[in-house]
């Protein structure tokens, strides 16, 4: 467990040395916050709700949606796929440790730096100029953390699924952005869930997506209440245990199928 | 001359590495698709719970989305600079592109450049095609050279800011995410400016002008008056913006020392 606490701690530190980044960053995120924010009050004109929520938690949502990413992004498909490709990967393979377990942990160290350096102050300083609602229950905010952890989890386990894919095809530059894609649109990063059709809103039912940014924004801006906020977070629980068996069974076939080209 | 003809041998190259690999080809015009439609089912979406934006209509939105492709796909054909930093500085090949008879940046545009990207402008020309119908535009036959001189502008002010941002790893050691986060501010120049406050409409216009790359030069075909003052400055925003970038990398190149790898 000492070995996962100081990749964490390590990956942190070499986000911290890169200190342009975070100045440029936070002017960034407060730009596009303040962007979606008079995008959404033209979408809005002048109406006082849309699908049950008001323009301030539509600007909390949006500002969510972008924290709580800055949070659970990261690249680990790419990192995996470069490794694959490079050979390093047969050294990580003999290291004590586990490899996936190894990059989730670095996932985190990098997360955790930009949740408190970048977006974190980002938000704290869009705040002063926006309507942002925050909600004033501790039960809330702490309901959000443990649906930022799940998103960062299930986030990761699905980086990780299309990382270890890269053992059977080598080259799948293509399939990592779509996977991007799909997770911008269906997650509710862009858009809550509630604004599509119907028809939409069924099928996400069946895919981890909406776990990732949908629920923990809607938990935030108080637009789920009570047992709402308990079946999110449950809903969220179960794809984090369930992504774990493609992982796991595929990890054990891409072991034994492993060409190292070279490095 | 001789640089035309090095364009023309670079490119036959492309062709023939590109053509080899077809299946990843298909796969890089998916994604790609795939990323423009991101934004499409976000307005799809967004209107079908309201009618206008501040005045203007959904198919006029779709119109100016549909206009923003086409620029922004020569500009992913030709200046592809994103890894640049990661690339050129940090692994070494600056030093390898500095030692030819070429002007450096004429170099790495050929060298990375993905004319594939182009392919990304034929979902433009349909979504302008299917809102201009739908809007009854009436069109010119000069209108086509007007929308030629928009989109080398529009493209140009795109290369002219992102080779600026890559300057900056000729001073800067530190790598910088900025690129990325720049690509989010970008799409904010394919909504109509007045929604906006009077300070992001100024900086969208005159500090990182992306609106000339899509509300702009679209007003002009949409027939809305009241910006074609605007949209006609379009070219030469993209010249300005691409001659100060370019005279930005050229500062950059004389102060740069390789890392020694």
């Amino acid at each position: 467990m000492d070995k996962y606490m100081e990749m964490v701690r390590i990956r942190f530190l070499m986000m911290l040395a890169y200190r342009t980044n975070y100045y440029t960053g936070i002017l960034i995120y407060a730009i596009n916050i303040a962007a979606y924010y008079f995008l959404w009050s033209a979408i809005y004109g002048g109406k006082s709700s849309m699908q049950g929520m008001s323009l301030g938690q539509m600007t909390t949502y949006v500002a969510i949606s972008w924290l709580a990413r800055a949070f659970y992004f990261n690249n680990l498909d790419r990192e995996i796929a470069m490794e694959i490709r490079d050979g390093k990967v047969a050294v990580e393979l003999i290291r004590p440790y586990s490899y996936l377990g190894m990059k989730a942990v670095q996932g985190l160290g990098e997360g955790l730096f930009r949740l408190f350096f970048l977006s974190l102050p980002g938000l704290f300083f869009v705040s002063l100029f926006l309507p942002l609602q925050f909600p004033g229950h501790a039960k809330t905010w702490l309901s959000f953390g443990l649906s930022l952890l799940f998103s960062f989890i299930i986030f990761s386990e699905l980086n990780l699924l299309a990382g270890v894919v890269t053992f059977f095809t080598f080259r799948n530059e293509g399939l990592l952005r779509a996977k991007r894609f799909i997770i911008d649109l269906f997650s509710g990063l862009i858009l809550p869930l509630s604004f599509y059709p119907d028809w939409a809103q069924r099928t996400m039912m069946y895919f981890p997506f909406q776990a990732i940014s949908y629920i923990p924004s809607m938990i935030m801006t108080e637009s789920f209440k009570g047992a709402a906020v308990r079946d999110g977070l449950l809903l969220q629980a179960t794809w984090c245990i369930v992504l774990l068996f493609p992982i796991g069974w595929l990890w054990r076939a891409a072991k034994k199928r492993l060409v190292v080209q070279g490095g | 001359m001789f640089y035309v003809s090095v364009f023309f041998q670079y490119m036959a190259q492309y062709m023939k590495t590109k053509l080899q690999y077809r299946a990843d080809l298909f796969v890089e015009w998916l994604s790609d698709f795939m990323a423009q439609a991101v934004n499409l089912v976000f307005l799809l979406v967004v209107f079908g719970h309201t009618t206008l934006l501040h005045g203007w209509s959904r198919d006029e939105i779709l119109f100016i989305y549909g206009f923003f492709l086409v620029p922004y796909a020569v500009f992913g054909a030709f200046f592809n600079l994103w890894d640049f930093n990661e690339r050129y500085i940090v692994q070494g090949e600056m030093d390898r592109v500095l030692t030819r008879p070429l002007n450096s940046l004429f170099q790495i545009i050929l060298e990375r450049m993905e004319l594939e990207s182009l392919l990304g402008a034929i979902p433009g020309l349909i979504v302008m095609a299917y809102a201009g119908a739908r809007l009854s535009l009436t069109f010119h036959w000069y209108d086509a050279f007007i929308f030629l001189l928009f989109v080398i502008g529009g493209a140009l002010i795109y290369a002219g800011i992102f080779i600026s941002l890559a300057t900056i790893s000729f001073f800067a050691d530190a790598r910088t995410s900025i690129m990325p986060m720049m690509y989010n501010i970008s799409s904010y120049g394919r909504y109509p400016v007045d929604i906006y406050h009077r300070i992001i409409r100024y900086i969208l216009t005159w500090v990182l002008p992306f609106a000339f790359v899509g509300v702009y030069p679209a007003a002009y075909f949409l027939d809305k008056e009241e910006w074609y003052s605007y949209a006609f400055f379009t070219p030469a925003v993209g010249a300005v913006c691409f001659t100060v970038s370019v005279m930005l990398w050229n500062a950059g190149v004389r102060r740069y020392r390789g890392t020694g790898s």
